[in-house]
């Protein structure tokens, strides 16, 4: 080895380490055992900081991202016109859709002319950076969720209309009588 | 009685079985089995502590070892040193040697020994040990001794001085 | 042998039996809660209240997982390492007395399966049996490590049985019996504990018992960062729950042992000053024998999760060179102090 111990130090902040040899009680070793099972039995009584989640919730915070939500408006329709901008702004491609024109009778169901017939997002390639959320004109997308579920098969994390469109509120008896 | 036969057919069984099979850890597992009916056999003779110590020390002690180091040494069928008819030839004289000496040993032997009868309790533990400490004192200590002396020895062997080497 | 005789052993036997498997199976729940509560978490508490469903579970799972054997293992003595493990575990408990006698009608039932009078003698033999299973189910895996495992079992056993069996002797010094009942017996009340006069003792006894249940810091043939599980390394379902099983039994027993030779085991403080029956006094002595095991079960647990486990030269010089020299001056000092006291007093 270069230098060694003889290598002068530079910074003058070397520490020399010295270990000494140990001492009767430290040999016996068992103070240093007491010493650890008060210390663990201490551990043993004191509060418990786990938030038992399903039962307990932790306050979210308000810019919290999680799953998208496709909003309706106040006579609940839809507020989707498929412009594809939230689509195209994803860094991630986790947003497909596919357009339909609105046809006659359906305007308590789609606000615009243009609607999204289907309306996928791929939760597995999502990263929730919310950059949808920015880019719809129509301030039709929020992720304003819960967390994305864990689930078994891969397909099933293609989350449809089904599973991202709101529920219609009070709108619903207003409307059903002419559908 | 029956039950003597039973555990002594037993003990034969697998004393023989100790030798005849290929596998040395077989084999071991074997003699332990033999020695656990040895400990049934103290245990009809009234001689619990000679029983449970049989059961302690050959057992949970000895064999141990001896599985050990049969499990360290991996024996195969490669490993197995070759035997020359010389060899068998030896062994089949010395084996009868030993019978012939058995045999005769057999013969000059007493039948049976009356004094142990009188007092079936002479196997149980505070009987040995005041027989032990008072009328064996000199056989057990010097027994004693050349267990100390093979101890020592066997450190001194394991110890491997490096300033002499 | 009356009929009434047989009845009465045999449910005692099945009684003890069926306790010993639940408090191993609880004992595994309370592991990872203890685990849990050291380390500021909750431990296992999904599976009903407080999770005391978890060791049925655990119990499920194993039976149900898939049973493999490995093809070039030895598949009888591969089936008999757990079966011999667990067997020795069980069979050990045969000789504690559990408590005093009971007295329904006029009949007086001994709680105790066997009084041999060479009881302690004899769960030393069964503890120095207990290895055999190790031994036979990490050979017969035919895995290096399993076999690394059996054999650091092997030699770690035999190294701390020896101790053991010297601070045992001192205690016999002390006793003057090896019948388990009559060592309680002599214990009774709470200063003739054999606590106060075999302290060290009573130390090295504890080390020892750790070593030959291999519990941490001592349980390194299962040894998880170099080992990858030891003996045990090749075991899957069942016999794997055996294995594990047969540990927790051990931890049992063994604190029964212990409770029996040096803390009173049924023995409480003012029994016979109370005023009670004689039913009453045994019943709350089972209790208080049983409250005695539960604290040496916590205490095993509360040790795992405080201290790392020992590198092996450490646990060999720790057995040869510290703990018989010990145990060897215990009984000397014993000797010496019971002769002044025959001489003196």
């Amino acid at each position: 080895m270069v230098g060694g111990n003889d290598m002068q130090s530079l910074s003058n902040r070397k520490k020399v380490f010295e270990q000494k040899p140990m001492g009767f009680w430290e040999r016996i070793y068992l103070p240093a055992i007491f010493k650890g099972l008060s210390i663990t039995i201490k551990h043993f009584f004191k509060p418990i900081p786990t938030v038992r989640y399903p039962e307990v919730e932790r306050p979210y915070s308000k810019n919290f991202r999680g799953q998208h939500s496709l909003k309706r408006d106040e006579e609940g329709r839809e507020r989707c016109t498929a412009c594809g901008l939230c689509a195209l702004s994803c860094p991630a491609e986790a947003i497909t859709m596919i357009a339909a024109e609105r046809q006659k009778g359906e305007e308590h169901l789609y606000r615009e002319e243009k609607y999204a017939a289907v309306y996928e997002i791929n939760m597995l390639r999502c990263i929730f950076c919310g950059l949808c959320e920015e880019a719809c004109p129509k301030e039709a997308i929020y992720l304003d969720g819960p967390h994305v579920t864990a689930d078994y098969l891969r397909k099933d994390f293609i989350y449809g209309k089904d599973k991202l469109v709101e529920p219609r509120f009070d709108y619903k008896e207003k409307h059903e009588p002419t559908a | 009685m029956s039950v003597f036969y039973f555990v002594a057919f037993l003990s034969i069984f697998f004393a023989l079985m100790t030798i005849f099979t290929k596998n040395p850890v077989h084999s071991v597992l074997y003699l332990v089995i033999t020695f656990f009916t040895f400990t049934v056999h103290y245990i009809l003779l009234n001689a619990q502590f000679l029983a449970v110590v049989n059961f302690i020390v050959y057992m949970g002690a000895i064999m141990v070892l001896f599985l050990f180091v049969l499990m360290l040494l991996n024996l195969n069928k490669d490993t197995e040193p070759l035997k020359s008819n010389l060899v068998k030839f030896m062994g089949v004289i010395a084996g009868m040697c030993l019978l012939v000496t058995l045999a005769a040993s057999f013969r000059l032997l007493q039948i049976s020994d009356p004094v142990v009868l009188k007092n079936p309790d002479i196997g149980l533990v505070s009987n040995l040990g005041k027989v032990l400490f008072s009328d064996f004192l000199l056989p057990f200590e010097i027994s004693s001794i050349l267990l100390l002396t093979a101890m020592v020895g066997a450190v001194l062997l394991a110890k491997n001085d490096p300033k002499k080497v | 042998m009356e009929l009434a005789f047989v009845i009465e052993k045999v449910v005692l036997v099945t009684l003890i039996f069926v306790v010993t498997l639940v408090i191993a199976m609880y004992s595994t729940l309370a592991e990872r809660k203890v685990a849990g509560f050291m380390q500021d978490r909750f431990g296992p508490d999904r599976a009903g209240p407080f999770g005391i469903l978890q060791p049925l579970c655990d119990g499920g799972k194993f039976f149900f997982k898939e049973e493999i054997i490995p093809a070039g293992a030895h598949k009888s003595l591969f089936i008999l390492g757990p079966t011999i493990a667990i067997i020795t575990a069980c069979i050990g408990s045969a000789v504690i007395p559990w408590g005093q006698s009971l007295t329904i009608g006029d009949r007086v039932i001994e709680l105790q399966v066997t009084d041999v009078n060479i009881g302690v003698l004899y769960m030393f033999g069964v503890v120095a049996l207990g290895v055999y299973g190790i031994m036979l189910g990490g050979w017969a895996s035919n895995n290096k490590f399993s076999l690394m495992g059996a054999v650091r079992a092997a030699s770690q056993s035999i190294s701390y049985e020896l101790a053991m069996g010297l601070a045992l002797i001192a205690l016999l010094m002390v006793t003057q019996t090896l019948s388990l009942k009559e060592i309680v017996e002599q214990q009774s009340g709470f200063v003739n504990w054999n606590i106060w006069v075999q302290p060290l003792g009573f130390l090295i006894f504890l080390v020892c018992a750790f070593a030959e249940c291999n519990r941490v810091p001592f349980d390194l043939p299962e040894c998880e960062t170099e080992l990858i599980g030891g003996y045990n390394l090749e075991y899957s379902s069942m016999k794997l729950g055996l294995y594990m099983f047969s540990e927790y039994i051990n931890m049992f027993v063994s604190s029964a042992l212990m409770a029996t030779l040096y803390f009173g085991g049924y023995n409480f403080p003012f029994m016979y000053d109370l005023g009670l029956s004689q039913n009453w006094i045994t019943i709350i002595g089972v209790i208080v024998f049983f409250a005695k095991i539960f604290a040496f079960i916590f205490f095993f647990m509360w040790i795992r999760w405080t201290l790392p486990r020992f590198r092996y030269d450490q646990l060999m010089n720790l057995g040869w060179k510290v703990l018989i020299p010990l145990a060897i001056a215990n009984i000397v000092l014993t000797g010496v102090i019971t002769i002044i006291n025959d001489t003196f007093f």
